[in-house]
């Protein structure tokens, strides 16, 4: 039974199958409408989440397939102190796939080697976030046509930031990707990340705390957050949460076909008044995950056996 | 400073000094009724100095701890007062529960009997990570 926990738990060939896929569900989304009818989704989100918990309903929407949910940790068998391992064998018992969110680093592992139907890590803690992977690179496909020969530039919280590990993972397998980390010295990224993927790779990244400086070289300028939940002390926070913001104005300086991207949630990283410039893909990029969370459900499902 | 050798037992030998105590603790030596002798900053002709621990008892001893606090150690069996079996002790692929993850975010702080296992990551610098959040362990 395969599960999905980490973004390199696919090969490189198996990402652009799902691509593909993806972009075959946005021609001819009729195609798929019954793909998974009568068969249901587990949304389990033991933490707060509105666009990943939405994502996924409406991927199996979509497919013709029907959805059950738990509203929130607090109201779960999982307050009365039922372990994870117990709550996943349950609801297996009940759907064919479930897509779980959990505070805690690893529950998603845990949940896959007791669930008896595929798990989808919707989030785990900090740790991987991989079907926001899947949608940054299929937005990166959409608007570049490629996944290799890019300059890639991270900027925000490059430390806690588990989406930007995972990108960083995803596009450190494809050719002659090079990454502009920019980050307040606080949120650098983890050594062990530049050392196990970037140095042992031997891809080429360069650091820097100066955004406009490094700005007109991106292809990629993929903005974070920087994540409260991720603090333990409210004072590094505040401190540190308003580093970096994308203004129409330090867009003047950048490549006319760039394209900004961000996981969302937004704050304040990037101003309103850049979402009408045509390089602004974020919202975009939220409906490549749906597409993305599609083709991954069919996948799942087809491996399992189910469909 | 002699120690009287021992009849039936275990003679960790060549640890790094200065390891001999963690070593000590994370085999639970502490917890055996049975006698056991650390010797510290003993003169080494090839370490310069070493810890050495001996255990007066024919116990199972956990191999993977030996490797993972010292993977330059020597595990010697003694058997009615002879040497019948010297190993030296890799570094462990996987370690399991053999220590905790520190991590308060990780899954291991809250879920029910789940076993606290490593992977050994960068053999170099003899780093283990947790297999549930990937949080680092040095072994020194």
């Amino acid at each position: 039974m395969r599960s999905i926990i980490d973004i390199l738990d696919f090969s490189v060939e198996e990402l652009d199958e799902l691509i593909a896929l993806a972009e075959d569900i946005i021609r001819k989304p009729d195609d798929y409408a019954e793909s998974c009818r009568r068969k249901k989704l587990a949304t389990l989100f033991f933490e707060p989440s509105t666009r990943t918990r939405m994502s996924f309903e409406a991927a199996m929407y979509e497919l013709g397939g029907n959805v059950i949910s738990m509203a929130s940790g607090a109201s779960s068998s999982a307050a009365k102190g039922e372990s994870v391992a117990d709550t996943v064998k349950t609801v297996s018992q009940y759907v064919d796939i479930i897509a779980m969110r959990h505070p805690k680093e690893g529950a998603a592992l845990v949940a896959s080697r007791t669930a008896e139907v595929p798990v989808i890590n919707a989030g785990d803690g900090g740790h991987c976030h991989p079907t926001q992977t899947l949608a940054d690179l299929l937005t990166i496909q959409r608007e570049k046509g490629r996944l290799d020969s890019l300059t890639v530039g991270l900027c925000g919280d490059l430390k806690f930031g588990r989406t930007v590990h995972s990108l960083i993972n995803a596009m450190a397998r494809y050719n002659n990707i090079r990454f502009v980390l920019i980050s307040p010295e606080e949120l650098k990224l983890p050594s062990y990340v530049k050392r196990d993927v970037l140095k042992n790779k031997n891809i080429p990244y360069v650091q820097t705390t100066d955004f406009d400086e490094v700005i007109p070289e991106l292809d990629i300028l993929y903005m974070t957050r920087v994540q409260k939940e991720r603090f333990f002390n409210e004072e590094d926070y505040l401190r540190l949460k308003d580093s970096y913001i994308l203004t129409p104005d330090r867009l003047k300086n950048a490549k006319k076909d760039l394209s900004v991207m961000h996981p969302l949630p937004r704050v304040n990283e990037i101003s309103i008044s850049v979402d009408n410039d045509p390089r602004a893909c974020y919202f975009k990029q939220v409906k490549n995950g749906k597409y993305m969370r599609m083709a991954l459900i069919l996948k799942l499902l087809k491996e399992a056996g189910t469909i | 400073m002699n120690i009287d050798s021992i009849h039936n037992g275990v003679v960790i030998d060549h640890i790094s000094a200065g390891r001999g105590m963690r070593l000590y603790d994370l085999l639970g030596l502490d917890k055996l009724n049975v006698p056991v002798a650390i010797i510290k900053n003993v003169n080494s002709g090839k370490m310069g100095r070493k810890d050495l621990i001996k255990v007066d008892a024919d116990i199972p001893i956990s191999l993977d701890v030996i490797g993972f606090v010292d993977p330059g150690a020597t595990v010697n069996i003694i058997k009615n007062g002879v040497l019948t079996e010297k190993r030296n002790v890799p570094m462990p692929e996987t370690l399991v529960n053999v220590i905790k993850c520190k991590n308060p975010r990780c899954i291991t702080s809250t879920e029910q009997e789940l076993d606290n296992m490593f992977r050994l990551t960068d053999r170099e610098n003899i780093v283990y990570r947790c297999v549930y959040c990937e949080a680092a362990v040095n072994a020194n």
